[in-house]
């Protein structure tokens, strides 16, 4: 099929059609959007009220059908909440927060304001003084006249949400707030009107506006500290979303460029960057050449030179040069897009360590409620009778109030919330919230050397000359003048190296050049007819290497070095030897994932030898050498087998089965999507660095995680007791309702705050 | 132990019988299933206010599911939907619609909660 018959792209939009009574209104309907230009197909349910019309966006819009419908005579009802994108929709959540924040704000100033008056004024009114010259039945009336707005105006959420809760059989925060201060309003409500009542029963005829005011004021100051504290909680997604470019200037045919929107960019077009703009999107290079900060993607804080045909990422920022690239990405296919979604579904996954947190918040408060009619019980039955109904009632609020459900439900996920978005801060993208658990178990780190402890690109290791050459500077730079024609990796390696021995612009001008299929190259240079390639090439022309090469050729070898043969004039001149190098960090690295306390295991397809050598330059003390691709997974297993929670480091397809084997996998580069998919953990950094973060962002959220949970537990264990008045047979002490609800503020907040904590973590 | 205090403790210790009955033994609610839209894709309508309605929602596996919640309330409690098992926590803005869709690829039954755990309903995959 030619690509121009292809059909044009559609899309697919569906319409709330109104006004329809019968089958045939439908079928009208359909008609009339079928006969529309641009639409493919109109299928209408008259049952649902739905029009789906596949449709193609270059000839017609949502518009457009929608005024083919309204030309039927029938009306289409706005679109039930668009999917938008991440970015618009957390624009919009963030506006509707703020608005909540304020108006919350604003109930917390209501009730404060109140309050402020009330304490007082309660306080005086029992001072003998008072009591003796103002009316106590008046006095109540005029608390009850400024409770109420506390109550009805500030604390109306409570009750409402309570009820709400109520009919679903669930129940809430709220719910215990609710009850605690209705029960404490309402008694007293009760005594102002009705004191006789309690007169007759020879009770005093106590009110509790103070406590009720003063609970429901704590409580709004804990819900506007917590909703402070929560924004910054899902704060990195925010940050990641503010990276993307909103506009690119594209490059027209005719040469022109302008600046449109981002949403305008199309995959294939080429747009141009200048030093200090932002990347728009991702792309490949076509021409010129930069340094790009790719920090915030990567975490690598040293710019990444790029050069025609290097990959280039939009969110990232262009530092020296000005180049052109092509689009390869837009939209929810860049790497910037895929790695937002990452860190979505890693802050939306629940980590195992919550499993009991959860269970438990499942029959909090019922189990709670169940707790304080039994304390209201206890103390009605055993306190003095002149006093046992306001005892049973404190205590019985008291305990509502101080149970603090929020604590429990927010140890974990806020931790992982902010943990996951500092690894992605350095490059560091976590799956799942199980995979960040598991690294802090890890014992033992199982690293692919190709690729991970080295560059997994070639560089020449040691060069050559044969004893007879006079001028070993000068052969060198002439087999780079070689080389730097050929387009093989192994080439580039030959340039590289010569350009650091002899400098670049000093290479001698070449004639002739040729290239020997899978052999190597060969050319004129200064007068000399040289060649470059492998043993086929030498043996193909009839050139022996001779006894000093052939010797060094062996050693060489064995050291699992990859050896080109150069010749001039027929006869054998030079070898240069290449072979993976270790990145300069790799050394540091494993020394630090060793501080860790944790062994570190090499894994290589080398020889026995070489693999030794690469080790103890690192400071590796295990490895397996001689490891078949297919028998990396069996290695993860073996290490298993010896009780070790293994980390597998890898590079990419190949590692897929042992990063799935291993406890946790850890995919190294911006790697490939096989390699994300199989691996708990992604590192955008391509050295082992991000190994180490990772495994020291696990240990420090975890860390936050166990002390919150400890403390919401101990919290509501210490606190619901003492509320209780379990102290009081042994020291008389209750504890007041004022007082739990402060603690119970609190509580929450320092969770919170506690999981903030992590917001100051720094890889070392 | 006088009169007042047989009635506060008979009472006391129903009403926390009434709790635990109507809080962990009463009849679960009832299974709402899926309506199958045009493409195939399994639609459900959910009401959030202070608990999903319905709360027990049942749909096929293997084919797409688009739930569309309905917040109906701003108490905080229930501004965070959760699905543990699809990786999904998704902010539901008060008074609105928010839609989530999910790939349901093996049966199951699939708790979904608020963002602390506390209100809960399940996805029951056939």
């Amino acid at each position: 099929m030619e690509p121009h018959t292809l059909a044009p792209p559609t899309q697919t939009a569906t319409l709330d059609i109104e006004g329809m009574t019968c089958a045939s209104c439908a079928r009208f309907v359909e008609k009339a959007l079928t006969r529309t230009p641009g639409v493919q197909r109109a299928v209408v349910n008259l049952a649902t009220e739905k029009a789906t019309v596949d449709y193609e966006p270059a000839q017609i819009d949502r518009a457009g059908l929608a005024a083919a419908v309204v030309n039927a005579g029938y009306a289409v009802a706005a679109p039930p909440a668009p999917t938008q994108s991440a970015a618009e929709r957390t624009a919009e959540l963030d506006a509707q927060k703020a608005a909540a924040y304020a108006r919350l704000k604003r109930r917390f100033q209501v009730a404060l304001g109140l309050t402020l008056v009330i304490m007082p004024a309660s306080m005086l009114l029992m001072l003998p003084a008072a009591m003796q010259r103002v009316p106590m039945a008046a006095a109540n009336y005029v608390l009850l006249l400024l409770t109420s707005p506390v109550l009805l105006y500030s604390g109306r959420e409570f009750y409402t949400s309570a009820w709400n809760a109520f009919r679903h059989r669930a129940a809430n925060m709220d719910t215990l707030v609710a009850v605690g201060t209705g029960a404490a309003f309402l008694y007293s409500l009760a005594a102002t009107v009705a004191p006789g009542l309690f007169a007759a029963r020879g009770l005093t005829a106590e009110v509790y506006y103070d406590t009720t005011a003063t609970i429901i004021t704590l409580i709004l100051l804990g819900k506007v500290l917590e909703q402070r504290a929560k924004t910054r909680t899902s704060a990195a997604i925010r940050q990641l979303i503010g990276l993307q470019a909103r506009t690119a200037r594209l490059l027209r045919p005719d040469g022109s460029a302008t600046d449109v929107p981002i949403e305008q960019v199309q995959p294939g077009d080429v747009v141009l960057v200048r030093p200090g703009e932002k990347i728009a999107t991702d792309g490949v290079v076509l021409d010129g050449h930069s340094a790009v900060d790719e920090s915030m993607l990567t975490g690598e804080s040293l710019p990444v030179e790029k050069q025609a045909g290097a990959p280039v990422y939009g969110a990232t920022l262009n530092k020296t040069g000005a180049f052109r690239f092509r689009v390869t990405q837009v939209g929810a296919d860049t790497m910037l897009a895929h790695i937002i979604r990452l860190v979505e579904d890693a802050q939306g996954s629940r980590a195992p360590v919550q499993r009991l947190a959860d269970r438990v918040s499942a029959i909090f408060v019922p189990t709670v409620v169940v707790i304080a009619l039994l304390t209201f019980v206890l103390w009605f039955d055993l306190a003095p009778e002149g006093t046992r109904l306001p005892l049973a009632l404190t205590n019985f609020v008291a305990v509502l109030i101080i149970a603090c459900p929020c604590a429990l439900g927010l140890a974990t996920p806020t931790a992982i919330m902010v943990g996951t978005g500092k690894g992605a801060e350095y490059g560091v993208l976590v799956r799942n919230a199980e995979a960040l658990e598991k690294a802090h178990q890890v014992t033992t780190v199982l690293l692919d050397k190709t690729g991970t402890l080295t560059r997994g690109e070639p560089a020449v290791t040691a060069f050559v000359p044969a004893p007879d050459v006079a001028d070993a500077a000068a052969l060198l730079a002439q087999l780079a003048a070689v080389e730097r024609q050929s387009e093989h990796p192994l080439a580039a390696a030959v340039v590289r190296y010569a350009a650091a021995q002899v400098g670049a612009p000093a290479l001698p001008a070449v004639t002739e050049f040729r290239a020997y299929e899978g052999r190597g190259a060969g050319a004129t240079v200064s007068g000399a007819r040289v060649l470059i390639g492998n043993r086929r090439l030498l043996q193909e022309h009839g050139i022996e290497l001779g006894p000093a090469l052939s010797n060094h050729a062996e050693a060489l070898l064995a050291e699992a070095n990859t050896l080109l043969y150069a010749a001039a004039d027929g006869r054998a001149v030079a070898l240069l030897a290449v072979a993976d190098t270790l990145r300069e960090s790799s050394a540091e690295a494993v020394r630090r994932l060793q501080q860790l306390g944790l062994e570190v295991v090499m894994l290589t397809g080398d020889n026995q030898p070489t693999a030794a050598r690469v080790a103890a330059q690192v400071g590796i003390r295990r490895y397996y050498a001689e490891v078949l691709p297919q028998d990396k997974a069996g290695k993860v297993q073996e290490l298993q087998a010896e009780g070790r929670v293994v980390a597998m480091v890898g590079d990419g397809i190949n590692d897929a089965p042992a990063l799935a084997q291993a406890d946790l996998g850890l995919a190294i580069g911006s790697g490939t999507d096989v390699a994300m998919e199989a691996a708990g953990i992604t590192l955008m950094r391509s050295d082992l660095q991000g190994v180490v973060t990772a495994i020291e962002l696990s240990r420090r959220t975890l860390g936050v995680i166990r002390q919150n949970l400890f403390f919401a537990f101990v919290y509501n264990t210490l606190g619901i007791p003492v509320a209780a008045g379990l102290l009081y047979p042994f020291f008389g002490l209750t504890l007041s309702p004022m007082l739990a609800a402060a603690a119970m503020a609190l509580s929450s907040v320092s969770v919170l705050t506690n999981s903030l904590r992590l917001r100051r973590f720094r890889p070392r | 132990m006088d009169l007042a205090e047989i009635f506060v403790t008979a009472g006391g210790l129903a009403l926390a019988g009434l709790v635990v009955w109507y809080f962990f033994f009463a009849a679960p609610e009832a299974a709402v299933s899926a309506v199958s839209a045009a493409g195939g894709v399994q639609e459900v309508a959910v009401t959030v206010k202070g608990g999903y309605s319905p709360a027990v929602i049942e749909v096929q596996h293997g084919r797409p599911v688009q739930l569309s919640f309905y917040r109906d309330e701003d108490a905080d409690c229930s501004e965070e939907v959760v699905f543990p098992d699809f990786n999904l926590r998704r902010a539901l803005p008060a008074f609105q619609t928010t839609l989530i869709e999910l790939l349901p690829q093996q049966p199951g039954r699939f708790e979904f909660t608020c963002g602390m755990g506390m209100l809960r309903g399940s996805l029951v995959v056939k």
